[in-house]
C-alpha cells in the first residue's frame, strides 16, 4: 500500500519521542545538599563579555559560599517583563532579578518585589548617588538596585566633522540645540547630495525625545502633590525644544535623513561607516557594534549631546537587581548582589556591557577614564544622568505606546504640526493616565 | 487554448514566482547574513554573496549559546507534541466527521474559536495548574501544553482529511465482510495517512518555533528550547549580536525544512492514490 511507509517511519519516532518524554518528566529538580541555600539568578547580560563577567562572578561567589549557591540563568530583554509577570503570578519568580529600572513600577506597585532598604548594606547605598537611587524609589521604597548606566551621546565621523571644520563639543563645552542645527547645516553642505549630517534612529521615538528633553528643562510629566502618585501630562516651551530641532532638521533644514526616522540604531550604522551620515545619537553601548563591525581606517569619535537651558542633563533608566517578594532567602540574596556590585566587580560588568557603573567607585577606575572609544566622554556624562522622565508614571506603557509612539512619528515625518503634537499628547495621554490614576 | 487564458495562464505563474520570491528571499537573506563576517554586515552596500564568507558566526553561537542541547530539547518537545497529538485526535476526527450529530457540530465550533484565544490570556491559569502538577520546568509540562494547543486544530485538519475519505469504500468494505476494527485499519487508516502526516508535521513545527510558553514554563538554562535560547542573541531595544543569530536561527529551521523534504512527496501524492477502483 503507498501510504504505508509514512506511518512505518513515525513508529520509531514515536517510540523514541515517548520514551524521551519520559525519560524528561523524571529529570525535574536540582541537587541540594541539606542546609544549602539555592538563589536562583536572572540576568539579562547578553554580551559575551558581558555574560562571561557574570557568569565568573557567580563562579566566584560559589566557590566562597558553599552554604549559599547561585544558579545563574540567562534571561531576554525582549520578553522579560511577560515572563517576570507570569513568574511572579505562579510564585515561580527568580529570587535575584536583572530588569531596566523604567520596568519595575508595575512590578513594585504590585507587590511582587522586595523593598531593598532595610537589606542594603550602608556602602552600596553610599556609593550609588541619590539621582540614581531616585529610579528605583515608588512610592516610600526602594525595589532594586541601580548598578549599570548609559547616557545618549553622538557617535561622529571623525573625518567627515575635520573637514567640515566645525567647532568640536566637549563635555565641558558642548552645542546647544541651536548650534547643533547651524553645525548639522555646514557639515551637510560639506558632505555633498544625498547625505546628511545626522540620522535620528526613532525607531522607538519616546524615550529618546523624553530624555534628552531635560538638557531644555523639559518634564512633560507633573505631579499633582509632593508625594502623589497621581501624574498628568503638559507640554510646556521647554518640551518642544528637542522635538522642534528634530523636526526642523528632517524637514526644514534637510540636514537630517527622514528614512533614518524608521530606523533602530543598529540599522543606522551602515549609512554612518558609509559616509552617509556624519553623526548618529545612540546609547554608549553601542560602541561595541561600531568597534566590531567598522571598516578598517573608519575614525570615529563620541561627542556628547547637545544641551539646553538645564545644561548638560539627560533621563536615563539605569540596569537594576531586585530581589522577589517571595524569595524566603532575601539577607542571603542581597549579599549576593553586593558581591556582584563591589566596585572592582562593577567595573567588570559595566566594561562587558559597554556601559557606565553608578557606583562612584567604580567610576572612578582609570580602565573607565581612558580616552580610547569615548569612554572618558561618556564617564563625565554620568554627572548629568537624572531619573527618566517617565520612570514611575504608572500607565506609560500604554500612554508610550498608543498616544505618543505615534503622535510624535507622524511629527517627526512632518505629517502633523507641533500644536496638533501637544494637543495629542496631553489630552489623549491625559485620558489614557487617568485610568491607571483612579 | 486561447489568448486570454494563455495571458492569465502566464498572469498565475508570475504571480506564483513573485510569492515564491517573497517566501524565499527572508531565508536567503538568513543564509547569506550568517556567512558574513562582522564588517560586511555594517557595510552600506550589502551584497546577497558574502565576499568574506566566514564560520565565524556558527563558533561564536555554539560558543556563547548551549545550541544543540536546546535543539535536543526542542526536537523532544516537538517529535512527543506531534506524536501525541495525532494519537488523540486522529480517531476523535474520525467521529466527529462520520457521526454528525449537534455535539460534533458544537465541538468543531468550539475548535475554531478555542484557536482565537491570546497565549497571555491562558498562560497565567495554566501557569498555576502545571505548578500543582509540579510540571513547571520540564519538558513533559511543555509537551502537555502544546498538545493541549495544538489539539483543535490538529482535530479539525484531520476530520477534513477523514470527510474526504468516500463512505463508500469502508461501505463496501463492510459488505466485503470487513468488521469495523478491520475497516478502520486497512481501508480508512491508508488513507489518512498523507492527512496524518500532514497533521503531525504542523504540531510538530508549531511546537518546533513556540516561543512564549517556553519562555515561562523552562526555568533553568538545561531545558530551555532553541527558539528561547535564540533569544539571548537579543539586547535591550532591539539591538542584535547579528551574525550568530542569523547562524543559530538557520540552524533552527534545518530540522523543520529536513523533515517536511522527507514527508512531502508522499503528502502530496499519497492523498486517495489507487483508492478507487475503476
Amino acid at each position: 500500500m503507498r501510504t504505508r511507509p509514512v506511518l512505518m517511519g513515525l513508529r520509531p519516532v514515536a517510540l523514541l519521542a515517548i520514551c524521551a518524554l519520559l525519560l524528561t518528566g523524571c529529570a525535574a529538580g536540582q541537587e541540594r545538599t541539606p542546609g544549602q541555600i539555592r538563589l536562583r539568578f536572572q540576568s539579562l547580560a547578553w554580551q559575551k563579555e558581558s555574560v562571561d563577567a557574570n557568569e565568573q562572578l557567580v563562579q566566584e561567589w560559589n566557590a566562597r559560599h558553599p552554604d549559599i549557591q547561585v544558579d545563574y540563568v540567562q534571561g531576554s530583554w525582549d520578553s522579560v517583563h511577560d515572563q517576570l509577570l507570569t513568574s511572579f503570578e505562579g510564585g515561580e519568580a527568580p529570587d535575584i532579578i536583572h530588569d531596566a529600572s523604567d520596568d519595575l513600577a508595575d512590578f513594585a506597585y504590585g507587590g511582587y518585589l522586595a523593598d531593598l532598604r532595610e537589606l542594603l548594606p550602608q556602602r552600596l547605598r553610599s556609593d550609588i548617588p541619590e539621582r540614581s537611587w531616585e529610579t528605583v524609589t515608588f512610592g516610600r521604597g526602594v525595589y532594586g538596585v541601580p548598578f549599570l548606566q548609559e547616557p545618549r551621546v553622538l557617535i561622529a565621523h571623525q573625518k567627515v566633522l575635520s573637514a567640515a571644520g566645525v567647532r568640536m563639543p566637549t563635555v565641558e563645552r558642548p552645542w546647544s540645540w541651536n548650534e547643533f542645527r547651524q553645525v548639522s547645516k555646514q557639515i551637510t553642505a560639506s558632505m555633498g547630495k544625498g547625505k546628511y549630517a545626522v540620522a535620528w534612529p526613532l525607531k522607538e521615538p519616546v524615550s529618546v525625545t523624553l530624555n534628552l528633553g531635560l538638557s531644555a528643562g523639559g518634564r512633560l510629566f507633573h505631579r499633582r502633590g509632593e508625594d502623589s502618585n497621581k501624574v498628568e501630562v503638559d507640554f510646556t516651551a521647554a518640551d518642544g525644544v528637542v522635538p522642534r530641532t528634530i523636526h526642523d532638521q528632517v524637514n526644514e533644514d534637510r540636514t537630517a535623513s527622514r528614512t533614518a526616522l524608521g530606523m533602530g540604531g543598529s540599522d543606522a550604522l551602515p549609512g554612518l561607516f558609509g559616509g552617509k551620515y556624519a553623526m548618529v545619537p545612540l546609547g554608549f553601548s553601542y560602541r561595541q557594534q561600531i568597534v566590531q563591525q567598522a571598516p578598517p581606517g573608519f575614525s570615529w569619535t563620541v561627542l556628547p549631546m547637545p544641551v539646553g537651558v538645564a545644561g548638560a542633563v539627560q533621563g536615563v533608566s539605569p540596569q537594576t537587581l531586585s530581589i522577589a517578594q517571595d524569595s524566603p532567602h532575601k539577607r542571603e540574596a542581597m549579599q549576593f548582589i553586593d558581591h556582584l556590585l563591589q566596585p572592582a566587580n562593577m567595573v567588570r560588568l559595566a566594561r562587558g556591557d559597554w556601559m557606565l557603573p553608578t557606583g562612584l567607585s567604580a567610576l572612578a577606575d582609570p580602565s573607565l577614564r581612558v580616552r580610547r572609544y569615548g569612554w572618558a566622554v561618556g564617564a563625565e556624562l554620568a554627572r548629568g544622568l537624572r531619573s527618566a522622565p517617565a520612570q514611575s508614571v504608572r500607565g506609560y506603557p500604554e500612554w508610550k505606546d498608543k498616544v505618543a509612539t505615534p503622535a510624535y512619528q507622524e511629527y517627526y515625518s512632518g505629517a502633523i504640526d507641533l500644536d496638533e503634537l501637544r494637543e495629542r499628547l496631553v489630552e489623549d495621554g491625559n485620558l489614557v493616565l487617568a485610568r491607571y490614576q483612579r | 487554448m486561447n489568448k486570454t487564458s494563455s495571458l492569465a495562464r502566464a498572469g498565475q505563474y508570475l504571480a506564483l514566482l513573485g510569492y515564491l520570491v517573497f517566501l524565499v528571499f527572508p531565508f536567503l537573506w538568513l543564509i547569506s547574513t550568517a556567512f558574513k563576517p562582522a564588517r560586511e554586515l555594517g557595510s552600506l552596500h550589502p551584497t546577497w554573496i558574502p565576499q568574506n564568507p566566514t564560520l565565524d558566526n556558527f563558533r561564536q553561537a555554539f560558543d556563547e549559546q548551549p545550541l544543540l542541547q536546546a535543539a535536543a530539547n526542542s526536537l523532544i518537545a516537538a517529535c512527543c507534541a506531534a506524536v501525541i497529538s495525532i494519537s488523540i485526535a486522529t480517531p476523535m476526527a474520525y467521529v466527529m466527521a462520520r457521526h454528525r450529530s449537534r455535539l460534533s457540530t458544537a465541538a468543531t465550533g468550539w475548535v475554531v474559536i478555542s484557536q482565537a484565544f491570546p497565549f497571555v490570556l491562558v498562560i497565567i491559569p495554566l501557569f498555576l495548574v502545571l505548578k500543582n502538577l509540579r510540571l513547571i520546568n520540564t519538558l513533559s509540562g511543555l509537551v502537555l501544553v502544546y498538545v493541549v494547543w495544538s489539539l483543535p486544530f490538529a482535530l479539525w485538519m484531520l476530520a477534513g482529511y477523514v470527510r474526504a475519505v468516500p463512505i463508500e469504500l469502508e461501505e463496501a468494505a463492510a459488505v466485503d465482510g470487513a468488521g469495523r476494527l478491520r475497516t478502520l485499519v486497512s481501508v480508512t487508516g491508508p488513507l489518512l495517512a498523507p492527512g496524518i502526516a500532514a497533521t503531525a508535521l504542523f504540531a510538530f513545527i508549531t511546537a518546533w518555533n513556540e516561543f512564549f510558553f517556553a519562555l515561562v514554563l523552562l526555568k533553568t538554562p538545561e531545558k530551555q528550547t532553541l527558539p528561547v535560547v535564540l533569544t539571548h542573541f537579543l539586547g535591550a531595544e532591539g539591538v542584535a549580536d547579528l551574525g550568530p543569530l542569523a547562524a543559530a536561527a538557520f540552524l533552527a529551521t534545518l530540522p523543520s525544512l529536513v523533515i517536511f523534504a522527507l514527508i512531502q512527496r508522499r503528502i502530496t501524492g499519497g492523498m486517495l492514490a489507487g483508492a478507487v477502483k475503476s
